[in-house]
C-alpha cells in the first residue's frame, strides 16, 4: 500500500534526528504516566478527604506519617506534589487533545467546505476566520473563559473557539489549491459524488498540513489551559490543572519554598516542549521547498 | 467594530450583575435603588446599549464601576505602563531574533545555530507566565539582584509618566519586559531561520553568487528583503499577541498597566472598564492589521498595481 | 590561433549522497577559444548542468570538484579559496540561468540587483554604475533603457527578462559565459530572437560562450563546435556543422534522428530504446552500451576517446563518416 510505504519512508527520516525521536520518547511516556495516573499516584489529588493538613508546605524528602514520602513535596493543602503533577498532567493532556480534536475537525470541515462551495459562502466563512485571526488566541480564550465561568467543559469550548480558525485557514489554503489542480477537474467528470470528490482526493492532500498545525496546536491548547488556570479562569480549584498549582505556589516562592511552583512548572516544560519538538521535525520533514 | 462592540456589551452583561458587586447585598434597598439608577442598570438591556454608543460617539465610555471616574481617564493613566512594555519588548525581539535567525538560517548544522534555536524551542513553547515565575525565582528571590515587582520611580515626559527615563525605572522594567519579549523573540527566530534557510537554496541566491556577490552582501540585501515580508506579518500580530499577554505578566509582576486592570477589571464586574478595554484592543489590532496591509505593498511591489510592462 | 580562454582537463565532480556516490561529471575535458561558441549537448541527468556549475564553483553539498583542472586565460580555478573563486565570479566568468523569473529577486528593481553586481567587484560611483547598466540593457537590447531600469522583474516579459540576465553577465565583460538552459523556457519565436542577439554580442564583445541545453535543435543554431555528453562524459565533439551532417557516436545519431524535424510526417518519432543510466550506477565499460543498438563484447571496456581532424569520439563501433573526410 502507498500509505504504508510511504510511513515507513517518513518514520525512517524521523527516526534520523535523535533529539525529535527523544523527545517523541517523551511524550508518550507522559502519555503512559497521565493515563495510569491512579497506578502511579500515592495519593489522589482531588479528594479532600484523604489529604493531612498537618504535612502541608513540606519540602521535597519529607516523610509522611503513613510512611510515605513526598518526593516533591506537599503544597499548601498537603497534596503531594508529584502525584498532583501526574493528575494535572492528565488534565493538561485531556484538554488539549480534546480541545484540539474539536478544532481540528471543525475547522477542516469549516474551511474545506468553504474552499469547494466557493462563493458565498467561502467569503464569509474565511472573513470571520480572518478577523478571528487577527486576534490573539490568548485574549479570546481569556474573554470566553471568563464570560463562561469555570469548569472544563466552558474551559474546552474557549480553547475550541480560540483555535479553531488556524484549522479552517489551514485547510483552506490547501483545499482551494487542491481543487484548481487538474485531477479534481478530472475527477469531477467521471459519476464520482462532489462527496466522493472532497473525501478521496482533497481530503488526503490536506492532512500533512493539518498535522503540523494540530501538533501545535495541541501544544498551544495545554499552554493556553494552564496560563488561563494560573489566571484563575479556566478550571476550579478542586481539579487542580499545572497552571492552577503554580499559580497557588506562586506567593510561597517568596518565602523559599519553591517547590510548590517549580515542579508542577518543570513537568509543564516538558510536555508542550516535547510536543514542539516533534511537531517541528513533522514539519520540516513534510516540508517540500526543503528537499535539495 | 459594531459587531464587536454589541457583542462585547451582551457578554459582559451576562456575566454577572454588577450591583451586588458594587454594594454588599445586605445594603439598604433604597441605596441599591438609587445606585441602579445612578448608573442607568434599570432601563432595559437595548436602552442601555443605545445610550452606550450615543456616549462612545461623544469619546465618553462612561463613568467605571469599581472606580467611580470616568473610565477614559483610568484607561488613559495606565497605558504609558503598558506601552512601555510592549515596545521594548517587541523592539528587542525583533532587532535580536531576525539577525540570530538568520545566522541559524545560514549555518543551519552548526553548533551555535543548534543553540539558538534549542533557546527558541524554550521560549516559544514555555507559557508566558512560567517564565514569568521562573524569572521572578531566579532574579529576585535567589539572586536578589531585581525587584519582583511593580514600578519604580517614573519621570514625567509629555503627558505621561515613564519608567525608562529612570534608572530605578529600568531596573523594574527589566524583568517583565524580558518576560513578554521571550515569545516573539523565539517566534522571530524561527522565522528567520525557516525563511533564510529555504532561500538559500532557492536559484535567486545561486544566480547572485555567480554574480561575485560576497555572502554578507546576500545575507544584508537579497534575503532580508525577502524575508522582511513575513516578518512584517508576524511583527503585527506579534503586536498583539504582546498586548494580550501582557495581561498575564502585568499581574504577576504587578505592573501597574491595562492589562492588569483588565484582570482586576473582570474579577470585579467593573463592566463600563471591561467594554472600554475590549473596544479599545479591538480597534488596535484592526489598526495594526490595516498598517500591514499597507506595508505589504510597500515590500512586495508584485502587489502594486502594475505598470505594463513591455 | 593563440592559447585558448578557457582549457578543462579530467574534470570530474561527485556528489556524495546516503543513496550512492553520484558521478555527475566524470572526467570531462574541453577548450573553448576567444570568441567561441561551445554548445554542450545531453539529455537530463547527464552532467552538463553540473559541469557549468562546477566551473563557477557553484556545485552545492554534497557535490565537489574530485579532480581535473580548470584554467581559466592561465589561472587554475581548482586551486582558488572560496574567496579568491567569488572574486572572479561575474567579473572573468559569468553564467545566464534558465529562468529568470526564478533567479531574479522580484522585490528588488532591476537597477539595484545589477549595481549589486557591479559594486561586488570593486569601487564605483553610484552615478557611474547607473550608467554602465543602462549602457549594458541597450547593448542587449531593452528599450527605453533608462526609464525601464527602475522597474521589477514582473514588469517586464519573459524575453525581455532574459536579457535583463544576459545584461547583467556582460556587466563586467567576461572572459566566458556559462548558459544553462538559457531559452528553454522561452516562446520559440523569442528563442530565435535571442539567439541572434547572442550571436552578434559574440561577435561585437568576443565573449566565449558556453551554451549548455538538452534541445540539440537550438543548440545548432547558436554553437560553433558541439560536445555531446552521456553519463558524466563527453562522448563526442566537433565542429558543429560537421557534427551535425556526420555523427560518429550513435548516441548523437539517436538524438538527430529523434528530432521531429527528421521525422516522416505520420510516422512514429525515432526513439532511443531505454533510459539515461543513474549516475549512482553506471555501467561498466561504455556508458551508453546498454542502450545501443550496436554494441557487442568489446563495449565491456570503456572506449578511449579517439581524435581526427578537429573531431573526437569515444566509441568502439562509431559510425561510418559519410563524406571521407
Amino acid at each position: 500500500m502507498i500509505a504504508a510505504t510511504s510511513l515507513a519512508a517518513f518514520w525512517r527520516d524521523f527516526r534520523r534526528n535523535r533529539i525529535a525521536v527523544a523527545a517523541l520518547g517523551v511524550v508518550l511516556a507522559v502519555l503512559v504516566l497521565a493515563v495510569a495516573a491512579p497506578l502511579f499516584a500515592f495519593q489522589d489529588p482531588y479528594d479532600i478527604a484523604k489529604l493531612n493538613l498537618l504535612d502541608a508546605r513540606r519540602p521535597p524528602g519529607h516523610v509522611s506519617a503513613n510512611g510515605e514520602i513526598y518526593h516533591l513535596g506537599t503544597d499548601a493543602q498537603g497534596r503531594d506534589i508529584w502525584s498532583a503533577i501526574l493528575y494535572g498532567l492528565r488534565i493538561s493532556l485531556e484538554i488539549g487533545l480534546i480541545s484540539g480534536t474539536i478544532a481540528l475537525v471543525t475547522g477542516s470541515t469549516l474551511g474545506v467546505a468553504a474552499a469547494y462551495l466557493g462563493g458565498r459562502v467561502r467569503t464569509v466563512v474565511m472573513r470571520t476566520v480572518d478577523l478571528q485571526l487577527s486576534f490573539p488566541p490568548i485574549l479570546l480564550a481569556l474573554v470566553i473563559s471568563a464570560a463562561l465561568g469555570q469548569g472544563k467543559w466552558q474551559l474546552i469550548l474557549a480553547l475550541v473557539i480560540a483555535q479553531y480558525a488556524y484549522f479552517a485557514r489551514t485547510a483552506h489554503g490547501t483545499a482551494s489549491a487542491e481543487r484548481s489542480k487538474d485531477y479534481v477537474e478530472a475527477a469531477a467528470s467521471t459519476p464520482i459524488s462532489p462527496r466522493g470528490i472532497v473525501f478521496r482526493h482533497i481530503l488526503p492532500n490536506c492532512f500533512p498540513p493539518l498535522i503540523v498545525v494540530a501538533t501545535v496546536q495541541v501544544a498551544s491548547a495545554i499552554s493556553l489551559e494552564a496560563t488561563l488556570s494560573f489566571l484563575g479562569l479556566g478550571l476550579p480549584p478542586t481539579e487542580p490543572s499545572l497552571g492552577t498549582l503554580i499559580s497557588n505556589g506562586f506567593q510561597y516562592m517568596l518565602s523559599g519554598r519553591y517547590w510548590i511552583s517549580i515542579y508542577p512548572g518543570v513537568a509543564l516544560l516538558i510536555l508542550i516542549v516535547a510536543i514542539n519538538l516533534v511537531g517541528d521535525q513533522i514539519r520540516d520533514q513534510l516540508n517540500p521547498r526543503l528537499k535539495r | 467594530m459594531l459587531v464587536m462592540s454589541a457583542i462585547v456589551f451582551i457578554g459582559v452583561y451576562a456575566v454577572g450583575n454588577p450591583i451586588d458587586v458594587l454594594i454588599s447585598p445586605e445594603a439598604d434597598q433604597k441605596i441599591r435603588a438609587e445606585v441602579i439608577a445612578l448608573y442607568g442598570l434599570d432601563q432595559p438591556l437595548w436602552h442601555q446599549y443605545s445610550t452606550f454608543l450615543g456616549r462612545l460617539v461623544q469619546g465618553d465610555f462612561g463613568t467605571s464601576f469599581v472606580f467611580g471616574v470616568p473610565v477614559m481617564d483610568v484607561i488613559m493613566t495606565r497605558v504609558p505602563a503598558t506601552l512601555e512594555l510592549v515596545v521594548i519588548s517587541l523592539g528587542t525581539a525583533t532587532l535580536l531574533g531576525v539577525p540570530l535567525g538568520m545566522y541559524a538560517g545560514y549555518n543551519p548544522d552548526s553548533a551555535v545555530a543548534r543553540a539558538i534555536m534549542g533557546f527558541s524551542i524554550l521560549g516559544f513553547s514555555v507559557p508566558t507566565f512560567w517564565i514569568g515565575v521562573l524569572l521572578i525565582y531566579t532574579f529576585s528571590v535567589h539572586l536578589g539582584v531585581l525587584p519582583a515587582g511593580g514600578r519604580g520611580e517614573t519621570a514625567y515626559f509629555l503627558g505621561a509618566e515613564w519608567s525608562f527615563l529612570t534608572a530605578d525605572g529600568w531596573r523594574h522594567l527589566l524583568l517583565p519586559a524580558l518576560n513578554i519579549s521571550f515569545f516573539t523573540l523565539s517566534i522571530m527566530i524561527r522565522l528567520a531561520r525557516a525563511g533564510t534557510r529555504e532561500l538559500m537554496l532557492t536559484d535567486t541566491i545561486k544566480m547572485a553568487r555567480a554574480m561575485g556577490l560576497s555572502e554578507m552582501t546576500i545575507l544584508r540585501h537579497h534575503v532580508l528583503k525577502l524575508i522582511s515580508i513575513p516578518i512584517v506579518t508576524v511583527f503585527g500580530l506579534e503586536l498583539a499577541t504582546t498586548v494580550a499577554f501582557a495581561v498575564v505578566t502585568e499581574t504577576i509582576f504587578s505592573w501597574p498597566g491595562i492589562g492588569k486592570l483588565i484582570i482586576d477589571s473582570i474579577a470585579l464586574l467593573d463592566r463600563p472598564l471591561i467594554v472600554a478595554y475590549l473596544i479599545l484592543v479591538s480597534f488596535l489590532f484592526i489598526m495594526v492589521n490595516l498598517t500591514v496591509d499597507i506595508l505589504y505593498t510597500l515590500l512586495d511591489p508584485r502587489l502594486r498595481r502594475s505598470e505594463t510592462g513591455a | 590561433m593563440t592559447h585558448p580562454v578557457l582549457s578543462v582537463s579530467d574534470l570530474a565532480t561527485h556528489f556524495f549522497t546516503d543513496a550512492g556516490i553520484a558521478r555527475a561529471v566524470d572526467g570531462v575535458s574541453l577548450t573553448l577559444d576567444r570568441g567561441e561558441v561551445l554548445g554542450l549537448v545531453g539529455e537530463s541527468g547527464s552532467g552538463k548542468s553540473v559541469t557549468g556549475f562546477s566551473l563557477l564553483g557553484l556545485v552545492d553539498p554534497p557535490g565537489r570538484i574530485v579532480r581535473g583542472s580548470i584554467r581559466l586565460n592561465g589561472t587554475e580555478l581548482t586551486d582558488l579559496s572560496h574567496g579568491a573563486l567569488r572574486k572572479l565570479r561575474g567579473l572573468r566568468i559569468a553564467m545566464i540561468f534558465q529562468d529568470p523569473m526564478m533567479t531574479l529577486n522580484p522585490v528588488l528593481t532591476i537597477a539595484r540587483q545589477m549595481t549589486l553586481a557591479l559594486y561586488a567587484h570593486g569601487k564605483v560611483s553610484k552615478s557611474a554604475a547607473r550608467d554602465r547598466c543602462i549602457e549594458v540593457l541597450e547593448t542587449v537590447g531593452i528599450p527605453a533603457a533608462r526609464d525601464r531600469i527602475d522597474d521589477y522583474p514582473h514588469q517586464f516579459s519573459g524575453g525581455m527578462r532574459q536579457r535583463v540576465a544576459i545584461a547583467m553577465a556582460l556587466l563586467h565583460k567576461p572572459d566566458v559565459i556559462v548558459a544553462d538552459e538559457a531559452t528553454t523556457a522561452l516562446d520559440v519565436s523569442i528563442q530565435a530572437q535571442i539567439l541572434t542577439e547572442i550571436r552578434r554580442l559574440v561577435q561585437e564583445t568576443g565573449t566565449s560562450f558556453i551554451w549548455v541545453s538538452h534541445d540539440i535543435a537550438t543548440v545548432s543554431m547558436v554553437a560553433d563546435r558541439i560536445a555531446v555528453m552521456y553519463g558524466g562524459r563527453i562522448v563526442e565533439e566537433g565542429p558543429s556543422r560537421a557534427l551535425l551532417r556526420d555523427p560518429r557516436h550513435p548516441y548523437t545519431r539517436g538524438l538527430l534522428d529523434a528530432l521531429p524535424s527528421q521525422a516522416e510526417p505520420g510516422s512514429d518519432l525515432a526513439q532511443i530504446d531505454g533510459v539515461a543510466p543513474s549516475l549512482v550506477n553506471l555501467p561498466k565499460g561504455c556508458v551508453f552500451a546498454p542502450r545501443c543498438p550496436r554494441r557487442d563484447g568489446m563495449c565491456d571496456a570503456e572506449p578511449d576517446l579517439t581524435t581526427a581532424s578537429r573531431r573526437a569520439w569515444r566509441c568502439h563501433h562509431p559510425l561510418e563518416p559519410r563524406d571521407p573526410t
